[in-house]
């Protein structure tokens, strides 16, 4: 358990939390690890988790008949799922692990839980989720701009 | 006595190219092709510099230098897109072939002021052929920089310019290299998502860092910002622009962007002069 | 010296005299004659074909012959033509080339050399020249064609003795009274049934030629009469423009809602920088043989006003009307400073005279400027 207080602790998405958020967040935290090719989850199932990774990567993909589109790529040091934050809680896309990869599972119930209970700590996580989001959302229009293309 | 009409004086006329011969063309992409050219003489030139190229009886066009400035007797080296009546002359030339050489031109990216920093090169599709020449000399004097980091980026994989090139580079350890790619199919390992997400991934102290940055205007843009989150400030970054040029020597007026003419002034400019100018549309 | 500032007076005949001598020296003399219903400058042999007894009515987009009720040769300001058709001409090859299997040549088109004794220049045009030599001449590149034609010209200058309706040289700080850059300068004298001229040398080579022209002493009258010709021109300039700062003033309107009521109203036609004494921007052009033996370069005049003048892979920088005349004014009046440190704009007002809408540039500084608090 201290191993998780500490691992979590460590992880840059909670990056100058306080130690009393983080000792907390932990008591939702796992480890997991997934081999290379293994799905982290699919489209439409229940977002229950959501993921800190630790080392490797997982690509967020869409599948079309006969061909899987593959949105963005995550890697260390990133996190996967946000899904878990709004209902219905169900994923809007495939992540599956590219190489063996090690992450950090947070149980989503557990943790919208604790954020009803202490709105601050629910604050504080936001904080951290919005930049995401957000750097995610302009990432994808830069992705819709095609500026390789043919009009760049 | 009657004043007699003095002679004009001649001077050199900047306009006028030199021939050079196509040694070699290398297909690279689908559209891109690498040409080496033949010069008479040895061709000097700086990281970042261009050339104006003729292709004789078709056009000119200002196309930057992709080879190694510290080997001149592997001739003159431009990597070439096919897009427009001119560039398309000029990547179907074929060994033997002739072709107009005016140049060098314009501020190339300034290596020494890197030296003690990290570097970061920050290319976008063809934004990594103009980029080529400052990889080389920052490898070849590795010792002087910190830590270096390239991260490149591309439309999808088969867009990739200059792949094994990069995958020799990879296995240097001393430099960090990430590339991803816009759109991908399932066969691709490597990382998906715009370039700019490779700012974050990157070890670089930013306080201390020296970024050159070069592909379309619109990623460049969001290149610099992305930096600029990280914490590098705009006189610490180096983009290159690209303008319609005619004459490449600040005599046909057509690279104007506001006050500057990027063929004189630039082609690579620091951000904080740069960035003024970029932010009013259509400047 | 003291004798740098000797002035005579000539009559007409004269200025015959100063026409046949730069001939005989090997000089292609250009200066004003009348042409379609304009005065332009075209080759002139004899003093008649000078426009005598016309002057020209001007404004925002008119351009109006007239009849003078005298003689004078120079009672009118300037027209279309500028100088720059001499010194810049609008089509110029740069080099042609020929290749066969195992050979290619490129052999420049040598810098002409026609030497030009440019007849009637005015001082805003002396200041355009001077703008045009820092572009070609000044840069870190010459111009070798304008270099050529420019170390060769002859500049007999003329003092403007009426202020055009779109004038305004007091305000750019270009006239109405030569300074320098001539080799003669002319004042022209209709007064009391005399007609003459105070001839003033500028250089060696005006010392020179005036030293062969039948003349007198300019007295200290004359002298006198010649300085009030300009005095009162300058007290009757058509337009003004507070120029002292429009340098800042436009780089800190640069989305000033001006632009989009001008852009409403530009053709993007490109007179103006046509007509424009420093407008200098080239395009270049390649032709070639039908086997692909032959082919040549050219210069071309090109504007700014065109779409293709800013394209790029994918497009053009400037695809609107308001960024493209935007450029042009910015240009002139505010970023010329920076590249050039000069302005690029000499209060000529032929890009007043000639836009077929007749905007205004004097108007749109003063618009912009309007707009911000005083």
């Amino acid at each position: 358990m201290e191993g998780l207080e500490r691992i979590v602790k460590e992880h840059p998405f909670f990056a100058g939390m306080k130690d009393e958020y983080t000792n907390l967040i932990a008591g939702c935290a796992k480890n997991v690890r997934f081999e290379a090719g293994q799905f982290v989850f699919h489209e439409g199932e229940p977002a229950d988790q959501f993921y800190l990774l630790r080392s490797g990567r997982v690509a967020l993909q869409i599948s079309a008949p006969e061909r899987v589109l593959t949105i963005q790529t995550v890697g260390e040091s990133e996190i996967v799922g946000a899904s878990w934050l709004v209902p219905p809680y169900r994923w809007g896309m495939d992540a599956k692990a590219l190489e063996l990869t090690r992450a950090i599972s947070m149980d989503a119930a557990c943790l919208r839980g604790k954020c009803e209970d202490d709105h601050s700590l629910g604050y504080e996580l936001m904080k951290r989720f919005m930049p995401i989001l957000i750097q995610r959302l302009q990432a994808s229009r830069l992705q819709i701009l095609d500026v390789y293309g043919a009009h760049s | 006595m009657a004043l007699t009409a003095e002679t004009p004086r001649i001077v050199a006329d900047p306009m006028v190219p030199r021939v050079g011969r196509i040694r070699k063309r290398v297909r690279e992409l689908s559209d891109v092709w690498t040409l080496t050219v033949e010069m008479d003489e040895p061709f000097a030139f700086a990281p970042g510099q261009f050339n104006m190229l003729t292709a004789f009886g078709v056009g000119e066009a200002a196309i930057s230098i992709s080879g190694d400035p510290a080997r001149p007797g592997e001739g003159l080296i431009h990597t070439i897109r096919d897009v427009g009546p001119v560039s398309h002359a000029l990547s179907h030339l074929e060994p033997g072939d002739y072709i107009g050489v005016r140049g060098p031109y314009g501020a190339g990216w300034p290596v020494e002021v890197a030296e003690h920093c990290d570097v970061v090169i920050l290319a976008g599709g063809l934004g990594l052929a103009p980029l080529r020449p400052l990889i080389y000399e920052v490898l070849s004097g590795r010792k002087k920089y910190g830590k270096v980091a390239l991260l490149f980026g591309a439309r999808t994989p088969t867009d990739l310019l200059f792949r094994p090139e990069l995958e020799q580079w990879r296995r240097r350890l001393d430099v960090d290299i990430h590339v991803t790619v816009d759109t991908s199919t399932e066969d691709w390992y490597g990382n998906v998502g715009v370039v700019t997400t490779l700012v974050p991934r990157a070890a670089f102290d930013p306080q201390h860092t020296i970024a050159y940055v070069c592909g379309p205007e619109i990623m460049m843009r969001f290149g610099a910002a992305a930096l600029r989150d990280k914490g590098v400030p705009d006189e610490a970054m180096y983009l290159s622009m690209e303008r319609n040029m005619k004459c490449g020597i600040g005599l046909c007026g057509h690279c104007q962007i506001g006050t500057v003419f990027v063929c004189r002034d630039g082609p690579v400019f620091r951000n904080d002069k740069l960035r003024p100018l970029m932010s009013v549309k259509e400047l | 010296m003291a004798t740098d500032h000797v002035s005579v007076t000539i009559e007409k005949q004269g200025l015959q005299s100063l026409i046949d001598i730069l001939a005989k020296r090997g000089y292609r003399v250009v200066g004003p004659t009348l042409r379609d219903q304009a005065i332009v400058y075209d080759d002139i042999a004899r003093v008649d074909e000078l426009p005598a007894g016309w002057t020209d009515e001007q404004d925002g987009g008119t351009y109006r012959l007239q009849r003078r009720d005298d003689g004078a040769l120079f009672g009118y300001t300037v027209g279309p033509h500028s100088w720059k058709r001499f010194l810049h001409p609008p089509i110029q090859q740069l080099w042609k080339a020929a290749r066969s299997a195992d050979a290619a040549t490129v052999e420049a088109t040598p810098a002409e050399p026609e030497r030009f004794a440019l007849f009637g220049v005015r001082a805003c045009e002396l200041h355009a020249i001077a703008i045009q030599d820092k572009v070609f001449l000044h840069g870190p590149y010459v111009d070798s064609h304008y270099k050529a034609r420019r170390d060769n010209a002859f500049i007999v200058a003329v003092n403007c003795g009426k202020a055009g309706g779109t004038c305004f040289c007091v305000s750019m700080n270009t006239g109405p009274r030569v300074s320098n850059g001539y080799d003669l300068a002319l004042t022209e004298l209709v007064e009391g049934g005399k007609h003459r001229f105070v001839v003033e040398a500028g250089s060696d080579k005006g010392r020179d030629v005036l030293a062969g022209l039948p003349k007198q002493p300019a007295s200290s009258g004359d002298l006198d009469a010649a300085k009030k010709v300009t005095e009162k021109t300058a007290a009757s300039m058509g337009r003004s423009m507070k120029a002292d700062d429009v340098r800042e003033l436009l780089a800190r309107n640069l989305e000033h809602k001006r632009w989009d009521e001008v852009a409403e109203r530009c053709l993007s036609c490109a007179n103006c920088t046509m007509v424009c004494p420093t407008c200098f921007c080239v395009s270049v052009e390649e032709a070639s043989d039908l086997a692909g033996v032959e082919s040549s370069r050219s210069r071309r005049w090109d504007s700014c006003f065109t779409m293709d003048y800013s394209y790029v892979h994918g497009g053009s920088v400037r695809s609107t009307t308001r960024a493209r005349y935007r450029q042009w004014m910015t240009h002139k009046l505010s970023t010329w400073w920076d590249q050039f440190g000069t302005s690029g704009c000499v209060g000529c007002g032929r890009c007043i005279t000639w836009c077929p809408v007749g905007i205004d540039i004097t108007e749109e500084v003063a618009a912009i400027r309007s707009s911000e608090p005083q």
